[in-house]
């Protein structure tokens, strides 16, 4: 058997045929087709290999609720999508569809071998066989299974799609349009609300569109909603996720229908504000559970009537009925009227409305009542069922081409679930209907289990004679899963149907158990004795189907993922062939290469550059702080570790930021500028995190504080000067300022003007040369930066970049907060007591210095490493033994923080934090790396001009 | 995404404009020094973890960037209130 085109009907355009291939043949069908529609009308009933058996699929379903007909599109390089539902996919010319999970082709499939060994693949078959070796599970077991039991490939190539998004505020969001959703669209449509009518299919009419009796209707409506200004339409557009106070997501298919692909963007994500929301998602129809009820040509019979009445496409010559409910004889008859041969009408209940009797009869429809199907023919189609009078026992045979399965409804609530609405169990519809809404939220027609489809016995599965153990009666079509795995959870012992869902594997992925759900809940109630409502529901999770990454990132990608900041200075270094690093979120200039240098050379030269001569680094990414107001001063000597009411404006201060833990949180240098204003410098990645903290103060602990704080990290362009020659370079730029050490010494702060420009010019020193940072006006920043490259060529000035200066900090013993410090240092364990206020009577983070951990011996403290052999730069991170020759697993009692080269003392030097590292000065540490075990003496911090010397010059 | 009103803007904006700040009304001991190890260690570390209603402190930090206290339902994720900084515990 197969479908076929039917000679009237439908709502395809039969003047416009289109071409396009499913697994490299072509068909042809006609606008308005979708893809399942249009291989149904050409005879295709194969449409896929299931996940883990390889059995052969067709369609169940003809909407998004579709479990088996998973196909992949390829649209060209890039353009590659797998798993999505040939139900929902409208054809175009062009058109490239593949199935999925087969090997070398649909029709003869190797994987197919695991279905005949199926008895060797119970429910958690996988946990339980493949845990031994545990090492075997990443190398060879899982990549073996993935290769057998799959969806379809992930693309490989870059997605050169663009997609759009967008915000979008409404009074009324309509989630559905078919007849419940068109009906509360036109009874608002008068007022002044705005309203958003959305639906996941090319045009509105929902179930309509599979009843032609409704079309006239369905016309005038859309005309109405249409012409209405206040009403928006949105088709193809999934609401796939309901979030907190009626925030709504969805996607809206943009281009994917059209034969060409465009620049326009391909998919667009609405996210949606809704001050009231309307689900009117409608109600699926439940399979029914028998042996053979996955083979190809067994589907819905809903379903059967979409293709017969929207596509005007047959499912079959004569297909045959297998119902639990009257709705599937309402679809035969609908059938029938369209010209289609009805075999047989199967129903498991002992009578039914005389009227469907009268009715069948007028048709000429032989109906069993009190009977089940317990077999299916064929393989690759239905050719015959096997059915049983459960009065007699006895079991026959009915000739048909198709079987349709009418099992009831299940309202679709995932949406309601997802705003955390809650469910109410309803007996006798055997399925969860919404309850209490928790959000302003309400559900209409089919969702909300409302419908005039007739009435309908509940059961788990059918009544079979055969033997259980051999039957294959499947829940879950797209997980494989049967009747037999639920009931094997259930002996194993699961009881919750949480545990019995992952157990099984039930209801997950891609299908959400929109197909699966409710027969797994009626099997596991049955196996347990007990009642649905007391073995729990799972829970429904966005998304309702499958989304493109694509969608969800938006342009959230490439170089635009994240902001890359960048400095008023970062284009000369970008024109002077530097390389780059990414520091938080600024782009830094790491170091700038000469012709045939690598970057150990270049920083190498950039550093004997600053101790010989002059250097200058852009120190823009700073972070600022202007603290202003009569509180400040107060407002610093609570938040920092040392004194700073004394300090004279003018001068500046090395400031050591804990938090409350007594941890080191960030630290810089500040600078007063007058009695009531403070210039305070924080880490580069630490900027907004010291601010939020200080605000935190300010507001919460100490309102009666008079300070303002305002961020300033971007206000100011920042260059530092620094080498001995630094004062001779910046002499003949500056006006307003004395330079001499006598007028303006080490950790002193001026205001004038460089090249005319008004600065605020700190005598600061992060490399223990001379130095300088000469804040400008951010705008000023290259202009004042090129000056003095031009000033101080005659002194071969050398620009250097945030490797060399690490190696001068380093040289200096300067820590880096959140390198040579982890969240865990005191400013003693860093050997900074220097820096603390021990008059103080508090400071944010004093008590905490004096907790009973804190104190104890044996904390991890910062030293200096000399490696023995001064050639080997140890790696950064690497750990540290006391004692190379103990058996492994080792003691580790600290870590490499900082490690370089230093050109300066022609060796090594690195720094570590050490478990008790201040009292072993002068002794020996040993460092396991790849290939050798280095040793190292420990020193001081401090490893070059230890007295300061050269800084006040 | 959920609305939460700020009560110095008198505005209800989307959490992506406010920031979690830890649990509220614990406040900064005014000696701290004379604290024990016990009281020091309850007011650093030791924080409730209710099941309903949960006072916490939110910052409007890309908004009018003030702290403000709110009390919020932790098995709903709904906030009942919000209120300014220094106002008594609701």
């Amino acid at each position: 058997m197969s479908g076929f085109r039917l000679e009237t009907g439908g709502r395809i355009d039969r003047s416009q045929p289109v071409t396009f291939s499913f697994d490299g043949k072509t068909y042809t069908g006609f606008a308005g087709d979708s893809l399942a529609s249009a291989l149904l009308a050409n005879g295709v009933m194969l449409f896929g290999r299931s996940f883990k058996y390889h059995r052969p699929r067709g369609l169940v379903a003809a909407g998004s609720e579709e479990p088996n007909a998973l196909i992949s599109v390829n649209r060209g390089p890039g353009r590659f999508t797998p798993n999505l539902r040939a139900t929902g996919v409208e054809i175009h010319d062009g058109l490239k569809a593949f199935s999925q999970n087969r090997w070398p082709s649909l029709a003869m499939d190797f994987g197919a071998i695991n279905d005949r060994l199926g008895m060797f693949f119970p429910a958690g078959f996988y946990n339980k066989t493949f845990m031994w070796p545990r090492s075997f599970w990443d190398k060879v077991y899982e990549p073996a299974i993935r290769k057998m039991a799959g969806l379809g490939d992930a693309p490989t190539a870059e997605d050169p799609d663009v997609y759009a998004s967008t915000y979008a505020h409404c009074d009324l969001l309509i989630i559905g349009a078919g007849p419940a959703g068109i009906d509360a669209a036109l009874g608002a449509m008068d007022t002044n609300k705005r309203i958003v009518l959305m639906d996941e299919q090319d045009e509105l009419g929902g179930g309509a569109l599979a009843d032609p009796a409704l079309w006239p209707w369905l016309e005038r409506s859309v005309k109405a909603l249409t012409d209405a200004a206040n009403v928006t339409i949105l088709t193809r557009t999934t609401a796939f996720g309901y979030y907190h106070d009626n925030f709504i997501g969805a996607v809206q298919r943009l281009t994917d229908h059209r034969p060409e692909n465009e620049d326009t963007p391909r998919e667009k994500l609405w996210r949606i504000r809704a001050g009231e929301v309307v689900l009117a998602q409608g109600a699926i129809e439940r399979p029914l559970v028998f042996d053979g009820n996955d083979t190809p040509g067994v589907m819905l019979s809903s379903a059967a009537k979409v293709y017969a009445n929207r596509y005007g496409v047959a499912v079959g010559k004569t297909p045959a009925l297998m119902a639990s409910h009257d709705s599937g004889w309402h679809d035969v008859f609908a059938l029938a009227k369209a010209g289609v041969g009805i075999s047989a009408i199967i129903d498991v209940r002992e009578s039914v409305d005389s009227a469907l009797m009268l009715e069948a009869e007028r048709l000429g429809i032989p109906v069993y009542l009190n009977h089940g199907v317990v077999g299916v023919n064929g393989r690759h189609n239905v050719s015959a069922v096997d059915i049983c009078d459960y009065g007699n026992q006895r079991v026959h045979r009915v000739n048909t081409d198709a079987l349709l399965m009418a099992g009831g409804w299940t309202p679709s609530v995932h949406l309601w679930s997802h705003s955390k609405g809650s469910l109410k169990w309803r007996d006798e519809l055997g399925a969860y209907v919404p309850d209490l809404p928790n959000e302003n939220v309400v559900c209409v027609g089919g969702c909300s289990g409302d419908w005039d489809f007739g009435t309908g016995a509940v059961i788990d599965m059918l009544p079979t004679p055969k033997d259980q153990s051999r039957i294959k009666a499947f829940v879950d079509f797209q997980n494989d899963v049967t009747a037999k795995d639920i009931k094997l959870a259930v002996r194993e012992g699961f009881r919750s149907i949480e545990h019995i869902k992952r157990y099984t594997t039930n209801g997950m992925a891609t299908d959400q158990g929109k197909t699966s759900n409710l027969n797994g809940l009626q099997i596991a109630s049955s196996a347990l004795d007990k009642p649905v409502p007391d073995i729990g529901l799972t829970s429904f999770r966005p998304p309702y189907t499958p989304q493109t990454f694509g969608a969800l990132a938006g342009h959230a990608k490439g170089a635009l993922f994240q902001p890359t900041r960048t400095t008023n200075i970062d284009s000369w270094a970008q024109a002077h062939g530097a390389v780059f690093e990414l520091v938080a979120q600024w782009r830094r200039a790491r170091y700038f290469p000469k012709a045939g240098e690598n970057m150990h050379a270049a920083v190498n030269r950039e550093c004997v550059a600053v101790r010989s001569s002059v250097g200058i680094f852009d120190a823009s990414t700073l972070g600022k702080i202007e603290v202003v107001g009569p509180d400040a001063a107060e407002f610093l000597n609570r938040m920092y570790t040392n004194p700073w009411k004394a300090l004279e404006p003018g001068r500046c201060r090395y400031g050591l930021l804990l938090k409350e833990d007594g941890f080191i949180t960030d630290d810089g240098v500040s600078a007063r500028l007058a009695p009531d204003r403070f210039h305070l410098t924080t880490t580069t990645g630490g900027a907004a995190r010291v601010l939020n903290m200080m605000e935190d103060y300010l507001q919460t602990e100490w309102p009666d504080l008079d300070v303002w704080l305002t961020s300033t990290t971007e206000q100011y362009a920042v260059i530092a000067l620094q080498g001995p020659n630094a004062r001779k370079v910046l002499e003949p730029l500056v006006e307003g300022i004395d330079l001499s050490a006598e007028a303006f010494p080490h950790m002193a702060i001026r205001e004038g003007t460089i090249c005319g420009i008004e600065t605020r010019l700190f005598r600061v020193s992060f490399t223990g040369e001379l130095g300088f940072e000469i804040n400008v006006p951010t705008a000023y920043g290259r202009a004042v930066w090129e000056q003095l490259m031009a000033q101080g060529a005659q002194y071969d000035i050398t620009p250097y970049g945030t490797e060399a200066m690490h190696v001068l900090r380093a040289e200096k013993g300067f820590i880096i907060v959140g390198q040579d410090t982890d969240g865990t240092v005191t400013p003693f364990d860093a050997g900074l007591d220097w820096a603390v206020g021990k008059k103080k009577p508090d400071f944010v983070g004093k008590r905490s210095m004096a907790r009973p951990d804190i104190v104890a011996p044996g904390r991890k403290q910062l030293i200096g490493l000399l490696t023995d052999d001064p050639n080997v730069v140890l790696e950064e991170g690497a750990q540290i033994v006391a004692d190379p020759k103990q058996p492994i697993p080792m003691t580790m009692i600290g870590h490499v923080t900082s490690s370089y080269w230093s050109e300066a003392l022609g060796r090594s030097i690195a720094m570590a934090l050490v478990a008790g590292g201040h009292d072993m000065t002068g002794g020996t540490l040993h460092i396991p790396m790849p290939g050798k075990t280095h040793s190292a003496k420990v020193s001081g911090v401090v490893f070059y001009d230890p007295e300061g010397a050269r800084l006040h010059v | 995404m959920i609305l939460i009103h700020c009560p110095y803007c008198d505005e209800k904006r989307p959490e992506i404009e406010f920031a979690n700040a830890g649990q509220a009304h614990i406040a900064r001991p005014l000696d701290p020094s004379g604290q024990s190890d016990a009281e020091w260690e309850a007011y650093l570390f030791i924080r409730a973890n209710p099941r309903g209603r949960h006072h916490e402190r939110w910052r409007h930090i890309h908004g009018c960037g003030r702290f403000f206290n709110a009390v919020r339902d932790t098995v709903t994720d709904k906030f009942e209130t919000t209120y300014k900084a220094g106002e008594p515990r609701r």
